[in-house]
């Protein structure tokens, strides 16, 4: 029953509106923003983004080997689609340095790391659950429902990439409209 | 813990559900459904009665505790120039009513309500994740008594219920009573929020075989839009709650003007969750009156799709509504009109609803019982609540009477007569249901009307006071301001309601042993709950039964084409030795899947351990975030490891796609 993930997607996904909103409250009642430092450098950012785009693939596949109930390449995909995730969570690292403020800076350090920090928690927490899940299937007793987890996990990493896509722009974009 | 699949030890797999009471398949369910024995049992429990028991009695403690304190209060306002309780300790004292009213009693309330009631009305065996409802329970219960050990140690938040900033930010309140305050919110709200995914998927895909949407009960109906609205109402004010301890123990500025903050910022966040939360109060109140006023109009509910769309439409419009509690900021003039159009609009699916149960009760044959009575009370008062609703949507007029005892008035008729009323009728509607027993009618009329008497003295005064000029949240004031002798009347009031609410105490704690045996169905009601035994046996019905209408009890048995006696009744073929239940699909409720549920387990409240001692070493060191995730991760962890022997047992009843 997928009811539980379309659930927490929607509460995510009402935290990252509403952290959004925020943000862009924040840039309304201020002279220039962002405030008292340089927009954050795109580079981490934007290669971070197409390793989360590109880690779309090995979910899919996973996925798919998860509906064929084929133990060992769903074993297999997962494993990769966890080393995407560890390559993502170091690169986010060199992202929060890129920010160029703190988040006891101002108000602007404060959203920023809010956001960033928000996404970096749903990305730890699903990567955990995927590292927990693939050991599942390696060592631990075997059922038709663990395909249906690994679905699901692969269900709430596309809403981690895609929920990105919009906080992406706001943090690297915004800061660069005038 | 107790060992794996001791529940069904006795029960051989063969044996598959359909038979009725009496039968070794039956006897088979019940062993299977029923909580461990013994004390770690109990702290195992994931019976969704078993919960939603205790989680009702512990909002109905903090309901007490609150109402003691706003008790402390009236007394402490009967006479001008009182030295009851000081200006600090009146200050905790409405901060700690307001916030355990609203986040301790009455969303929560109605969540355990439903959590034990969905699954009978819709004629179903457990509710959805029924490890997440247990761990939602805890969680709830730790963030509760976290507010009152503080409360107790003298360290109570006293900043209001909402905690506007600057005065409730690092500048103005040093010391930790904001940042128990902010992470009460926290743990509530993430129990709300889990009760609301738990509710959607109940409701969405375990209901009975023919239980199509058309078909479901209003008051599943009412929880199902309120869940929505806790989906996207409580994340704004966790995100407020979450950013304010960030401010005030981290360094953030988010609420600082200094360095580009902004003190309204908490405002919209707090308010877009705040008036919403309104309507996740009153809404359950709404689905309470709809399953009370049919059965005692002896009728099925009129205009039942209106009914729906109304709950619908209202949902909607409550978000729309946030800015009308802050008609004292500085906003465009504009935005204003806006929420003044939106707050009066949402009038009108309110209206349509009770114009709706008007006309069941007219149309019906009443049989005045205590739970009709209470519905009967909530439209006299909640139409006064509304009537000064509509006033303070005016702007001009919403500024006169801004934070004066007007105010208060205004939001007890509206949430008392809304959803406190319709409570209580509940409470007396189901208790049956619940205890087996009866409760007294005698003692439930004398609640009844004290309760109703002494509020309307308690409150109707207010309006006068504030229109007097009496301001909202001072602790005391001085003779000759016209303002004597109505708070002197309202803590007469007050009286009354503490009266009627010891009766109400007494009551209900005599019928369990002295009260009448109620019987499956004592008020002769069509919804499903009452299609099985009270108290229910473990198994809530020992054959998933098959819906052909609205009020499946009051459905004459069609017969078989042939003359027969009529098929389709029950269905039956699941497994009696393990947790299997049918899930049906989201429209029309056709046999979907069987689905295996989780047997109990000691680490949801091993979880909601480890969590609560997160969330309040936060308060502490913002290092507790690092460290105190491990253990969250080892416990949730261990709660999603499968076990062998439950696997083998799943494993036997698999079939593939």
């Amino acid at each position: 029953m997928w009811w539980g993930t379309f659930g927490l997607i929607a509460i995510e996904g009402t935290i990252f509106a509403i952290a959004i909103g925020a943000y862009l409250y924040l840039r309304s009642q201020a002279d220039s923003w962002p405030l008292g430092a340089p927009p954050p450098d795109l580079l981490w950012g934007s290669a971070n983004t197409l390793i989360l785009l590109a880690s779309i693939w090995p979910n899919q596949k996973a996925k798919r080997a998860a509906e064929a109930r084929d133990l060992v390449r769903t074993r297999g995909w997962l494993l990769v689609c966890l080393l995407f995730a560890l390559a993502f969570l170091v690169l986010r690292g060199f992202e929060f340095v890129a920010l160029h403020t703190r988040w006891d800076h101002n108000a602007y350090g404060s959203v920023v790391w809010t956001l960033l920090g928000l996404h970096t928690v749903h990305l730890l927490t699903d990567t955990y659950d995927t590292a927990v899940l693939d050991v599942l299937l390696f060592t631990g007793p075997m059922e038709g429902q663990r395909f249906v987890d690994v679905s699901e996990n692969a269900l709430y990493w596309y809403f981690v990439v895609f929920s990105w896509l919009p906080i992406y722009a706001v943090i690297y974009g915004v800061p660069r409209l005038h | 813990m107790p060992p794996p699949g001791l529940a069904h030890a006795h029960a051989p797999p063969h044996l598959k559900d359909g038979p009725g009471p009496g039968s070794p398949e039956a006897a088979a369910l019940d062993a299977t459904w029923r909580d461990p024995p013994g004390l770690l049992g109990w702290l195992a429990a994931v019976n969704h009665k078993a919960i939603a028991r205790r989680f009702i009695v512990t909002t109905f403690c903090f309901f007490v505790a609150g109402g003691l304190l706003a008790f402390v209060m009236r007394l402490q306002l009967a006479r001008p120039g009182a030295r009851l309780v000081g200006p600090d300790l009146y200050n905790q004292l409405f901060t700690m009513h307001g916030s355990t009213m609203m986040f301790l009693f009455a969303v929560p309330v109605m969540q355990a309500v439903a959590v034990y009631l969905l699954p009978l009305m819709l004629g179903t065996r457990s509710v959805a994740f029924p490890r997440l409802n247990a761990f939602a329970y805890w969680i709830f219960l730790f963030g509760g008594l976290m507010l009152y050990a503080v409360f107790a140690l003298g360290a109570a938040p006293d900043v209001g219920w909402f905690s506007y900033v600057p005065l409730a930010g690092p500048d103005y309140s040093p010391g930790k009573r904001t940042d128990f305050w902010a992470q009460m919110i926290t743990f509530t709200e993430l129990s709300a929020l889990l009760e609301a995914i738990v509710v959607i998927t109940t409701v969405f895909k375990l209901r009975a075989p023919g239980m199509a949407l058309n078909r479901i009960p209003l008051f599943a109906w009412a929880m199902l839009v309120t869940a929505f609205m806790v989906l996207f109402a409580m994340p704004a004010v966790m995100l407020a709650s979450t950013t304010l301890i960030t401010d005030r123990l981290v360094g953030t500025h988010f609420y600082n003007p200094a360095e580009g903050g902004d003190a309204v910022l908490w405002q919209h966040l707090f308010w877009f969750f705040g008036h919403p939360e309104v309507y996740l109060i009153f809404l359950p109140g709404l689905g309470f009156l709809s399953a009370i006023i049919p059965t005692f109009a002896r009728r099925p509910i009129f205009g039942y799709t209106a009914m729906v769309l109304a709950l619908i439409a209202t949902a909607f419009l409550a978000f729309g509504l946030w800015v009308h509690h802050m008609f004292a900021v500085n906003l465009p003039e504009l935005g204003k009109s806006f929420f003044t159009a939106a707050s009066m609009l949402i009038a009108i699916p309110s209206a349509v609803q009770i114009f709706c149960w008007i006309a069941t009760l007219c149309s019906g044959r009443l049989d005045f019982k205590t739970p009709l009575l209470f519905a009967l009370g909530f439209f006299f008062i909640l139409v006064l609540g509304g009537l000064t609703g509509i006033m303070l949507a005016s702007v001009p007029l919403d500024l006169q009477v801004h934070d004066s005892y007007f105010v208060v008035a205004h939001l007890h008729y509206v949430l008392i007569g809304g959803a406190v009323f319709p409570l209580f009728g509940a409470f007396y509607y189901w208790y049956p249901k619940i205890t087996g027993r009866l409760m007294s009618e005698r003692l439930g009329r004398w609640n009844f009307w004290l309760f109703f008497v002494g509020f309307n003295v308690t409150f109707f005064p207010m309006h006068l006071l504030g229109l007097r000029g009496m301001p909202r949240r001072v602790y005391t004031y001085q003779a000759g301001l016209g303002w004597d002798t109505l708070n002197l009347v309202a803590t007469l009031g007050s009286w009354i309601i503490a009266l009627s609410a010891l009766l109400f105490v007494v009551n209900a704690l005599r019928s369990l042993r002295r009260g009448a045996p109620a019987g499956p169905n004592p008020w002769g009601a069509g919804t499903l709950e009452w299609a099985t035994e009270s108290p229910p046996p473990p198994c809530n019905f020992h054959a998933i039964p098959v819906v052909h209408g609205r009020d499946p009890l009051w459905e004459p048995p069609r017969a078989a084409a042939d003359g027969g006696p009529p098929p389709f009744t029950h269905v039956g073929g699941l497994a009696a030795h393990t947790r299997e239940l049918l899930a049906t699909t989201v429209l029309d409720a056709r046999p979907d899947l069987r689905v295996n549920f989780p047997d109990p387990t000691i680490w949801p409240l091993v979880s909601a351990l480890a969590v609560t001692v997160l969330f309040i070493g936060s308060i502490f060191t913002p290092w507790a975030v690092v460290w105190g995730s491990i253990p969250i991760a080892i416990a949730l962890t261990a709660w999603f490891w499968p076990r062998r022997a439950e696997t083998a047992v799943h494993l036997r009843l698999e079939q593939g796609p």
